[in-house]
């Protein structure tokens, strides 16, 4: 605002901040600036979700018609799709890499790497991340993790096809499958340097935002994103290495003749020395991390989704408090939840109603945020911007895939759900569609942020038609094979009379997945065109309150010249009542607007409710004509 | 009305942008349909649609409509701006409008959905704990179900009223605690009625207390890449003790004969099961981790290397019930391996059948002990030097066995 439109900010560039020259490779490549890694993250998540996209349509392929040959495969493919058709083994590999991609590249890295960096300091109001440096290795950690992850689509073996949760013995013992072999050691290695990736990233949020805020920016000022990140880096560097731990066993377990995870096994007549160890330990280990980690995936785009949909609908966002606090809820109860996934693995059944009550209670910070939702919608005043409709997409898969969850955290019901289709359609709407609408959110929204410009709009709203739509054709259906008892990762339904009935809307559902793969040219289009060729943006195009869009549009080291604005109220202060634009940036003392602008409530303060009830009275609720 | 107010309407200008673009397309088709009836007797259409260039340049095609319309949107919206009026397209309201034609579509597509893929599912469950989990899943889907509709007619209905209007200002409300409090006990209350009916279940399934009358039959189920071996007990009615170190081409189970209880068992290359009687499945795997899942009768559990995994059931329906209960002759209970496995994981069963009582003895009389001449010589059992009469002792003893086993049976 006017703070800024004072300064010089060339001037400043040179003057204030002694600036080092910066050649090519300092400014793009290992650059140490948030705001450069944040677009390194996201353009790196954008190419791996497109990848682990075109994977998932392979195998879609494969799944609605399984008995006929497409040429192209073959081409593309080579010995893995021999004749046109994708072979058994490389279907387990292809459905084990789009899980690893979507869920830790994609989802991890690209959505709370991207967001992290990027919003952190621009909305707390610091020049840059506690530790630059540490930044940039996380960065390069990650590039070089999905780089590996790749690079084992290129041995003899091909990459490891155990499933993304891997679990042993099935992905130790190289006989049991051949993505078993070399795959495998990649997958291990990639997911280490992941990890010591996601470990720095993490410890540099926390202590960025614990100890970089800008005066005046209390805890309880931060917006919802912050919290959300906040709490998500904290998820992550307690669970993390828990992985870690797993996998160095594993690395034990396949190259230096350990039995932790093995035991008993006879492979044909084949009797392996290995003795003592216990397959269910590593899915303790793993879903220790893979709890949490679904909500890794999904708390930074709840926390976009509050922002954006705060902002587009002209409101505060409803239960700010209720909100952090059902995100510290989820945080502490991810912990104790694990046990879920492993109802019917053979751990013992007391433990399955221990887990299946912590689980259960997890529903209602969920539905906390939900209602939440739902009520800043309440008599707000909507623009359907891209970023918004997005977010309203994530609420309405946030609901779809949750619900489910209440079948699936119930162990009775687990039972016959557990492993079926039903699963799928569960996590894809509700960690998959969701986080990627939250992602898809957070791009429209902040482009002008990243890049200057602004993306186009049209094209923005013909995405999310397309994707939105597509999105529930694909996954609803498969709720309903899960109820007919459909197991996943099944290479073809040919085997078994009662899947026949399931092959037409295995077609259609193949459908539906490429024309949603296809609407995202129009996102990517969108993307790459409006990064050169896009409308120059305009300092706050939203409209908004949150202390990133006082920065600059042009970007500089540091992202303010001269001091960091004062924050002086919350970040939702939108159409309050008795002030003339709807919205108040946080940087607005309260000495500057009227009376009732008192910090964020009206509670308690009987100068300020009467102002409201006036305002009420000499406003009453016009109905929107259109 | 003037020539003017015609070519400055707003649904003349919508009508006019259409008909271009209908024209346009209209002309590719043309063009298209000209072209592939010059190529037509030529070339094979089948290779055709098989080729990826023909889709590539389909999806330009649509590229090239859509960025058609794009800028007949462009330009309209440009000539509204020109002559100084609103901007052509309230996108507000077209957004508005779409997610409510979003909600009524999509409950109907739920309805759709719920009746007929809904009514393609597994048949009422054939076994005593799959009817109480049937209703616990009926009752937890009615009320996701109001919720899911309770909230999405929320969620959209006010997307399609509260549009954006320059007119009106939002409502600020920032929070209000005792609804909140309200919508987080609610929600808390009915977890907690389903926690509790869940454990319920749970416990009932999995902490048995046995009935000495009517002791369960043992079958042990053994997996391996990519098949189901059975074992049945025998006369003594106790499966016996395995050690996978004496695996060997002959002992593929590894089934150690020194325990007197492994003699008697039994090998069967279906499971049969009598109907009406307790069943005790233990499960075992030689390789890596399978799932035993018969989703008929609402059982899975995962079969794991080095250790040994239990599920109880009574199947209260047989084949024939079930094939005249779902109208379909060919109906088969069917087990099936449901945790990722390797290659063969999609087509790894094995035949499943529920019979009445009588049917299983006759059965279960046919059937070989696992305990052959090799094996006996393998044991140094003491079999051996008499082979004839050893194996019509053998027989004898099995139908011996079968008396018991009926007696069991009829105690």
């Amino acid at each position: 605002m006017s703070t800024i439109a004072l300064h010089d900010e060339h001037n400043h560039d040179h003057a204030d901040h002694g600036h080092h020259k910066e050649t090519l490779i300092s400014k793009y490549i290992f650059s140490m600036d948030h705001k450069m890694i944040a677009k390194q993250y996201l353009i790196t998540g954008i190419i791996m979700a497109v990848i682990a996209m075109g994977l998932s349509i392979l195998f879609r392929i494969q799944l609605a018609w399984p008995d006929k040959s497409f040429p192209f495969l073959e081409t593309f493919l080579g010995k893995w799709a021999e004749g046109g058709r994708i072979k058994s083994d490389f279907y387990l590999a292809l459905v084990t890499i789009h899980g690893t991609i979507m869920v830790f590249f994609v989802l991890t890295a690209g959505l709370s790497g991207t967001f992290s960096n990027l919003l952190i300091p621009l909305q707390l109001g610091a020049r840059d991340m506690a530790s630059p440096f540490l930044n940039m290795l996380s960065y390069w950690l990650f590039f070089m993790a999905c780089v590996i992850m790749m690079s084992s689509f290129f041995v003899q073996t091909g990459p490891a096809s155990g499933g993304w949760t891997v679990y042993p013995p099935l992905s130790i013992i190289a006989k049991a499958m051949p993505g078993s072999g070399m795959g495998m050691t990649l997958w291990l290695v990639s997911m280490v340097l992941f990890v010591a990736s996601s470990l720095m990233g993490g410890i540099n949020y926390v202590s960025t935002i614990l100890n970089m805020r800008t005066k005046g920016m209390d805890l309880w000022k931060m917006p919802l994103t912050i919290w959300a990140l906040f709490l998500t880096a904290i998820l992550g560097i307690l669970s993390f290495p828990v992985l870690v731990a797993g996998v160095v066993l594993m690395v034990f377990d396949r190259s230096f003749g350990t039995s932790f995870y093995l035991s008993d096994i006879v492979m044909g007549t084949d009797i392996l020395p290995n003795e003592g160890g216990s397959p269910i330990l590593w899915q303790h280990l793993f879903w220790f991390l893979g709890h949490p980690e679904v909500y890794i995936v999904i708390m930074p785009a709840l926390g976009i989704s509050s922002e954006v949909i705060s902002v587009n609908s002209r409101k505060p966002i409803f239960g700010y408090h209720a909100m952090v606090y059902s995100l510290i809820g989820i945080t502490v109860l991810s912990f104790i939840v694990w046990g879920h996934h492993m109802f019917v693995t053979g751990m013992n059944p007391l433990l399955g109603g221990v887990f299946m009550i912590t689980t259960l209670i997890i529903a209602v910070p969920s539905a906390v945020k939900t209602f939440n939702y739902l009520a800043t919608l309440w008599r707000g005043n909507i623009r359907f911007t891209p970023a918004m409709l997005f977010a309203i997409g994530l609420v309405s898969f946030f609901i779809s895939g949750g619900l489910t969850g209440i079948f699936l955290g119930n162990a009775s019901l687990d039972i016959n759900l557990h492993d079926t289709y039903f699963v799928v359609a569960h996590f894809h709407l509700v960690m998959g569609s969701a986080a990627i609408f939250g992602m898809l959110a957070g791009v429209y929204h902040w482009f002008p942020r990243m890049f200057g410009r602004m993306l186009n709009p049209k094209l923005g709203y013909l995405h999310f038609w397309l994707t939105f739509i597509a999105a529930y054709l694909v996954f609803f259906p498969l709720h309903f094979l899960g109820l007919d008892g459909v197991p996943r990762r099944y290479y073809a339904f040919t085997e078994f009379e009662f899947m026949k009935k399931w092959l037409t809307v295995n077609v259609f559902v193949t459908w539906a997945a490429i024309i949603a793969a296809l609407a995202q040219v129009a996102f990517l289009f969108n993307f790459f065109y409006s990064i050169f060729k896009g409308k120059v943006a305009p300092q706050n195009p939203w409209e908004a309150n949150t202390l990133e869009w006082t920065a600059p549009v042009e970007h500089i080291h540091g992202n303010w010249p001269g001091e960091i604005p004062t924050v002086y109220r919350w970040p939702y202060d939108y159409s309050k009542p008795g002030h003339d634009a709807d919205f108040i940036p946080q940087t607005v003392p309260f000495s500057q607007t009227m009376s009732s602008n008192l910090p964020h409530d009206f509670e308690g303060n009987a100068e300020a409710e009467k102002i409201q009830q006036d305002w009420e009275l000499a406003n009453p609720v016009e109905e929107n004509k259109g | 009305m003037s020539l003017r107010k015609f070519i400055t309407n707003k649904t003349t200008a919508a009508l006019a942008v259409l008909f271009t673009v209908f024209a346009n397309t209209s002309a590719f088709a043309q063009e298209a349909s000209v072209a592939g009836a010059a190529a037509a007797p030529k070339v094979d259409m089948g290779e055709v649609y098989k080729s990826v260039i023909f889709y590539i340049l389909i999806f330009l095609a649509v590229c090239l409509f859509i960025a058609i319309i794009g800028k007949s949107i462009k330009v309209y919206e440009l000539s509204r701006e020109a002559q100084g009026k609103p901007v052509g397209i309230n996108w507000n309201r077209v957004h508005a409008s779409l997610f409510a034609l979003f909600l009524v579509l999509g409950l109907y597509g739920v309805y759709w959905e719920y009746t007929v893929h809904g009514s393609m599912l597994l048949p009422d469950a054939a076994s005593e704990h799959g009817k109480k989990i049937d209703e616990m899943f009926n009752l937890t889907l009615i009320i996701t179900t109001i919720v899911f509709v309770f909230t999405h007619i929320l969620l959209f209905g006010f997307s399609y009223i509260y549009r954006y209007s320059a007119k009106r200002k939002a409502y600020y409300y920032p929070h209000n605690n005792t609804i909140e409090k309200i919508w987080t006990i609610v929600p808390a209350l009915v977890l907690t009625v389903l926690v509790l009916m869940g454990f319920l279940t749970w416990r009932s399934i999995f902490f048995k207390t046995e009935d000495p009358n009517n002791k369960p039959l043992q079958i042990e189920v053994t997996s391996e890449q990519f098949k189901w071996s059975i074992r049945y007990p025998g006369a003594d009615g106790i499966v016996g003790d395995k050690n996978y170190k004496l695996t060997t081409a002959t002992n593929l189970l590894g089934i150690d004969f020194k325990d007197i209880h492994s003699r008697d068992d039994e090998m069967a290359d279906e499971m049969v099961l009598p109907v009406g009687k307790p069943i005790k499945l233990i499960l075992t795997s030689k390789d890596v981790i399978h799932s035993f899942y018969m989703p008929h009768f609402r059982i899975q559990l995962n079969t794991v290397p080095g250790m040994r995994t239990f599920f109880e059931f009574t199947p209260t329906k047989t084949t024939a019930q079930m094939q005249q209960e779902t109208n379909d002759p060919n109906f088969k209970f069917v087990l099936l391996c449901a945790k990722i496995c390797g290659s063969g994981h999609y087509n790894m069963q094995k035949v499943v059948r529920v019979v009445s009582e009588a049917e299983y003895k006759t059965w279960l009389a046919e059937q070989k002990t696992y305990l052959n001449d090799d094996l006996r010589k393998e044991f140094n059992l003491p079999v051996a030097p008499a082979a004839p009469k050893a194996a019509s002792d053998s027989s004898a003893t099995d139908s011996a066995a079968v008396k018991t086993n009926q007696m069991a049976l009829n105690k």
